[in-house]
């Protein structure tokens, strides 16, 4: 059973890198029953981990005010059913609405204490930095030095309540080289992540072919 | 000029094979080549050395299939140097499709470990509600997870017994390919305080440098480089060490592609 798992896996990651040479019936055959597989799965998954253990098993485990509290995400979830019905898509309305508040509360104060203040207060470094040694200083004080030239001229970068001119103009096109920098470092994990994902496939199949 | 115009002008399908042999070569032949240790991968394998035996460190499943590559050999990693220490696994993960996946390796090296399932490790499953869960547990774990994957009450098990919330928890350790591991940051670390490092793909790390700039969280371990570093740490070299040659050839020829083609292109303009 195992080796014919093994063997469907295989076939299937050549179906799908056949595309690389023209698209074709095996590739498409693969991506629609990949497509098939992975929302039978999420089906079964969801009614086996959240549905049934959340609600129904709750509700029958559960006593008083909590057990009939259950209703409320019962009833908000047929009403985001009412999606499928053009009549009545008016009603999911509702249940969106209450996950959107929920979500945007919690969104609002993770990131002002989680993504905006220990950034600034990581960005508020002394230009010059003691160190040990004075190689040490020296590094340690064009690092600050960076962080702050490269925080600064980004943020030039997006200023447009004035025209691009003299310092300003200086200030962001700096800024757009940090940027780049940014973004080629981004590109470059992005390449390295690809191939990574290339060189797993072709292990495994290489494997299954005795290459290795 | 004629070699240069070709290039410039270069059937993708060629590159794609190149790309392939390029890859397939070097696993074909079992090339070798040393890997230097990073600090940010040093600084997330010490973070687990410097914990007492007995503490409880929350793993976080948030891939799946299409990152396996790159995070099944941080996890696997990861499990080995946890149960090496002797510390408690709490298993658990917000994407539904990822968690059965990463439990083929769990069930791998807790068997190679001799670990206890219970005792040494649990497996909570998924949970619905994302940052919600992320949150909740940090008043009270069973408000989310009462039973484990199986339905069995998370109380039965000798390790559930003093876990409560975060405060319980001595280290997170992420395992995402999505802005999963930021979401932990912003919403669990600087809320509560608890200890946390992220092991990513590569195509996220660089989002998490900020981070580790900031203190925010202790280490990075990113991408199969990041994987190949930290197997190399625990002393364990799998699948991420064995691909690293694979994978700096294949940069090299990225490298001398784009070269080329923008010398090709350079040359074609000029012309114009």
């Amino acid at each position: 059973m195992n080796l014919l798992g093994t063997w469907i896996a295989a076939g299937l990651t050549i179906a799908i890198l056949s595309f690389l040479y023209r698209d074709n019936p095996l590739y498409k055959f693969a991506e629609h029953l990949f497509v098939g597989v992975s929302a039978g799965y999420w089906v079964i998954y969801i009614w086996a981990f959240d549905v049934k253990p959340m609600l129904i098993d709750e509700f029958v485990r559960q006593a008083g005010f909590e057990k009939w509290l259950l209703i409320v995400p019962a009833v908000f979830g047929v009403m985001m059913l009412m999606r499928w019905i053009p009549r009545t898509a008016w009603i999911s309305r509702w249940p969106i609405s209450f996950t959107v508040g929920i979500a945007a509360g919690l969104a609002l104060t993770a990131q002002v204490q989680g993504y905006i203040i220990p950034q600034i207060q990581a960005t508020l470094l002394p230009l010059v930095s003691v160190g040990n040694t004075t190689a040490e200083t020296i590094g340690r004080s064009f690092n600050n030095i960076l962080i702050f030239v490269g925080v600064v001229c980004a943020l030039l970068f997006f200023y447009f309540s004035r025209e691009h001119k003299g310092a300003l103009k200086v200030g962001s096109k700096i800024g757009v080289i940090f940027l780049m920098i940014g973004f080629g470092a981004s590109f470059g994990y992005t390449v390295m992540a690809r191939l990574s994902l290339l060189i797993g496939r072709l292990t495994f199949l290489l494997q299954v072919f005795g290459f290795r | 000029m004629k070699v240069l115009d070709w290039l410039a002008n270069i059937d993708r399908r060629l590159i794609f094979l190149a790309i392939g042999l390029a890859v397939a070569i070097p696993i074909i032949m079992k090339l070798r080549m040393p890997i230097r240790i990073s600090s940010e991968v040093r600084s997330a394998y010490e973070t687990i050395e410097n914990l007492p035996e007995g503490s409880v460190v929350l793993a976080s499943i948030d891939y799946d299939a299409t990152s396996a590559p790159e995070l099944t050999p941080m996890f696997r990693s990861f499990l080995r140097q946890c149960f090496r220490k002797k510390l408690k696994i709490i298993y658990t993960g917000h994407l539904a499709i990822g968690l059965p996946l990463a439990q083929f390796d769990l069930d791998m090296v807790t068997a190679e470990c001799g670990a206890v399932y219970g005792e040494d490790y649990i497996n909570l499953g998924y949970r619905p509600g994302y940052t919600a869960v992320m949150i909740g547990i940090g008043r009270e774990i069973r408000d989310f997870f009462a039973v484990d994957y199986k339905g069995v009450p998370v109380d039965s098990f000798p390790m559930m017994k003093d876990i409560h919330n975060y405060g319980d928890m001595a280290l997170i350790v992420d395992f995402a390919h999505g802005t999963a591991g930021e979401y932990w940051i912003q919403y669990v670390v600087s809320r509560f305080g608890v200890r946390m490092f992220s092991c990513v793909t590569g195509v996220m790390a660089p989002t998490l440098y900020p981070y580790l700039q900031a203190g925010q969280i202790t280490g990075i371990i990113g991408g199969l480089q990041g994987a190949a570093e930290y197997e190399m740490l625990v002393g364990n070299p799998e699948s991420a060490a064995f691909g690293m040659p694979a994978q700096s050839i294949a940069h090299l020829l990225i490298i001398a592609f784009i070269v080329f083609g923008n010398i090709g292109y350079f040359i074609s303009r000029r012309k114009k």
